[in-house]
């Protein structure tokens, strides 16, 4: 009886795994946006560390703030303000591990996979309420409750938008609606062309889940609950060292998790054409969803911040109508053809 | 005995009572500032907000409060001029220009029209970066840091233009009494070797203006063009003109209001009258007019710039002056159009080396009187946007 048969022995070595690769690639988004948004300024961005680019600039300011004293305010509810940033990451590991990175690749298969995600992806927001609730600081709770006003008024076109997408797939399992957008929808001569649903049917689906994605990951234009020019920095004013690092960290694995998520469901996961799905799967993922991260690092650096009310106004007046639009359409066309 | 009903009359009022009671939130007292990213420097509000409402707001000045007026009083006119730079320090030599024009006016002295014409030319210069600082913190504080960068490049070239003639970026410390200084960082000898504006200034300053208006224009179209500044600032902030007046509001913040007055048209401490400039004006007095006003005024600056290096007159830069300057006794105020509004200086003279009194008006101290009427009943978010609109720097508020 060989080591790996052990169901304990594979679980470690997967989480192990799985958190290595979720840090590095959270790692690369952070250095991704420090270079790109220098290039967007006209800057060079970092330089020295490391040598060439200034590859190590995200390692030597993790380390930087491993250094830093742990500081907790006098006022703060300590277990919820020690709990948060680890919450924060709980919600984006969670969502991480149910992505079908390719046709064999999968950590788990759920039947509801995409309403798990959903579900899970939403822990983060609690923690930001937790955040900004146990600092002990009113611009803290200011911040903690922008972002819990945010998660309600957006998680409902997040979720509608999806809808669209499994009604066209007729599945919410992650596999099923990747395998589905790689059925061919009409064939040149013998080959068939298959089409990711953004551009097959989804595309205002598509946009309005990347607005509200926007909206629950809290970056630009939808940073409210952050918003340094006003609140300090919100519901991390308080937050230091270690702790800031982990919601940092959450943030950026979140971008990445949100993003994945999108190319599942919108861009055909990890299909593309002519590449075999067994070999590459994981290569196209990561990189559709880098190329998602892009957008919003774009988004970030050229865009100012909306105000609290026309968020709202925004999320309720616009995006729920035109999704449920949206859902209308999809299950009537679904229906009819 | 109480019968049912009035029991449960009873019982249905108290838990509407108990409701309302519940209902009634305690508003929040935030203390903005000191020390607050938006701010620019050292402004307290004292806010009471209602969640994202402000009910009441009470600013706080005088943390940043130097004592210049005091502190004039014990030097020499010369000497003054390093203390004012330091007043409103993003525009430091148009802070020097009406001190001295006061001090010279007092002893009957006027200087040269070259020293006039680089007089004009570097206020101008100052207002174009004054304005350029405000077009990039503006958007930084609405959350977009992207023109930041694109701003103070521009501002580079005219701060390295201005280095060039005064050997200072900040604080230039380059008006004399009668004149300007004879050449950057000249000693004695220097003095008859150099004594002019450096070589490949005037070619340098065309270039600066060709690129400051290039920048213009991007900023035009990337920031006030921009649909989220516009649904940020177009209708906040509203400042109605009488009010502004009544305020003594000056400068881009009232020709905003649609009020043009403008004292480089009206006044006559520099040849302004020589130069064909228009007054930027607009109606809606929002935080997206003050921004557009700026915006239009870096243009008019720059074309001002254009004439006067075409008119450049040659000549001395010193007027004769004695060699201890002493002002004979009198009084009297010149006021000038700084980039941030009205800046005067009232000189009391005892008729010896130094003034007997120094009173400063300055512009941001003006323009924030304004401040608690316009923002109440703001939202969090407008604060910051109609705090960054006014302009204001703290040193000329406390001085």
């Amino acid at each position: 009886m060989s080591l790996l048969d052990n169901v304990w022995v594979v679980l470690v070595i997967k989480l192990a795994v799985a958190t290595a690769v979720v840090f590095a690639l959270a790692l690369v988004v952070m250095f991704a946006e420090l270079k790109v948004s220098a290039h967007m300024q006209h800057r060079v961005g970092p330089y020295f560390a490391g040598g060439r680019w200034g590859w190590a600039q995200v390692f030597a300011e993790a380390l930087k703030f491993l250094q830093k004293e742990d500081l907790i305010p006098r006022d703060a509810d300590r277990p919820v303000f020690r709990l948060a940033p680890m919450v924060s990451l709980l919600g984006t590991f969670a969502v991480i591990v149910i992505i079908p990175l390719s046709p064999v690749l999968v950590a788990g298969n759920l039947d509801v996979g995409i309403f798990y995600a959903l579900a899970a992806g939403s822990v983060s927001t609690i923690a930001l309420l937790m955040a900004g609730w146990s600092s002990g600081n009113k611009y803290s709770l200011i911040g903690g409750l922008r972002a819990g006003a945010q998660l309600i008024a957006y998680e409902l076109p997040l979720v509608l938008a999806v809808v669209g997408v499994v009604i066209q797939a007729g599945t919410m399992s992650m596999v099923g609606i990747t395998e589905a957008q790689a059925q061919p929808l009409f064939h040149i001569g013998s080959v068939g062309i298959s089409l990711p649903y953004a551009v097959s049917g989804q595309i205002v689906g598509f946009v309005i889940f990347m607005i509200a994605a926007l909206a629950e990951l809290v970056r630009i234009p939808f940073d409210m609950p952050v918003a340094e020019s006003e609140l300090v920095m919100g519901y991390l004013t308080e937050y230091s060292g270690i702790r800031f690092t982990m919601f940092l960290l959450g943030e950026y694995a979140g971008m990445l998790a949100m993003s994945a998520i999108a190319s599942v469901l919108f861009l055909g996961g990890y299909h593309f054409w002519g590449l075999d799905a067994d070999w590459f799967g994981p290569f196209v993922l990561v990189g559709k969803a880098l190329a998602l991260v892009f957008v919003m690092i774009w988004f970030r650096w050229t865009w100012p911040r909306l105000r609290e009310d026309q968020l709202q106004s925004l999320a309720w007046r616009w995006l729920v109508p035109i999704s449920l639009a949206n859902i209308a359409v999809t299950a009537t066309l679904k229906v009819a053809l | 005995m109480t019968t049912a009903e009035e029991r449960y009359l009873l019982a249905k009022h108290r838990s509407e009572v108990a409701v309302s009671v519940e209902l009634q939130t305690e508003d929040m007292t935030l203390n903005i500032g000191p020390q607050h990213p938006s701010t620019h420097g050292v402004l307290r509000l004292v806010a009471t907000v209602a969640g994202e409402r402000l009910e009441k707001v009470q600013p706080v000045m005088g943390y940043m409060h130097r004592g210049y007026e005091k502190l004039a009083e014990v030097r020499t006119y010369a000497q003054v001029t390093a203390l004012v730079n330091r007043i409103d320090w993003i525009s430091g030599f148009a802070n020097e220009v009406p001190f001295v024009i006061a001090a010279e006016r007092l002893m009957g002295v006027e200087a040269p029209e070259r020293a006039q014409w680089i007089r004009l030319i570097l206020t101008e210069m100052f207002r174009v970066s004054n304005h350029l600082i405000f077009l990039c913190s503006f958007p930084a504080e609405l959350g977009a840091p992207t023109p930041l960068m694109y701003a103070l490049r521009e501002r580079e070239r005219v701060l390295d233009l201005i280095e060039g003639v005064t050997g200072g970026r900040f604080h230039p410390n380059f008006n004399r009494i009668g004149g300007v200084k004879p050449a950057a960082g000249g000693g004695g000898k220097q003095k008859t070797v150099s004594q002019d504006l450096p070589r490949g200034f005037i070619d340098g300053t065309r270039r600066a203006m060709a690129a400051v208006l290039r920048t213009c224009d991007d900023l035009e179209g990337l920031v006030l063009g921009n649909e989220i500044v516009q649904q940020r600032t177009i209708g906040v902030g509203y400042l109605p003109a009488e009010r502004a007046i009544d305020h003594g509001v000056s400068g881009p913040n009232l020709r905003a209001a649609g009020v043009p007055f403008d004292l480089r048209k009206v006044d006559d401490y520099l040849p302004y009258s020589r130069f064909d400039f228009d007054v930027v004006t607009a109606t809606n007095s929002d935080a997206y007019d003050r921004c557009r006003v700026r915006l239009g005024e870096i243009r008019q600056s720059a074309r001002i710039i254009s004439q006067a290096l075409d008119s450049l007159p040659s000549g001395p830069l010193q007027a004769k002056v004695p060699r201890v300057i002493k002002v004979p006794r009198g009084e009297c105020y010149v006021r000038a159009e700084n980039p941030k509004g009205e800046m005067g200086y009232h000189i009391v003279s005892g008729g010896g080396r130094r003034p007997y009194r120094v009173k400063i008006r300055s512009a941001s101290f003006c323009n924030l009187t304004v401040l608690p009427s316009l923002l109440e009943g703001a939202l969090i978010p407008d604060i910051i946007a109609i705090l960054g609109s006014l302009d204001f720097v703290l040193g000329d508020v406390d001085r």
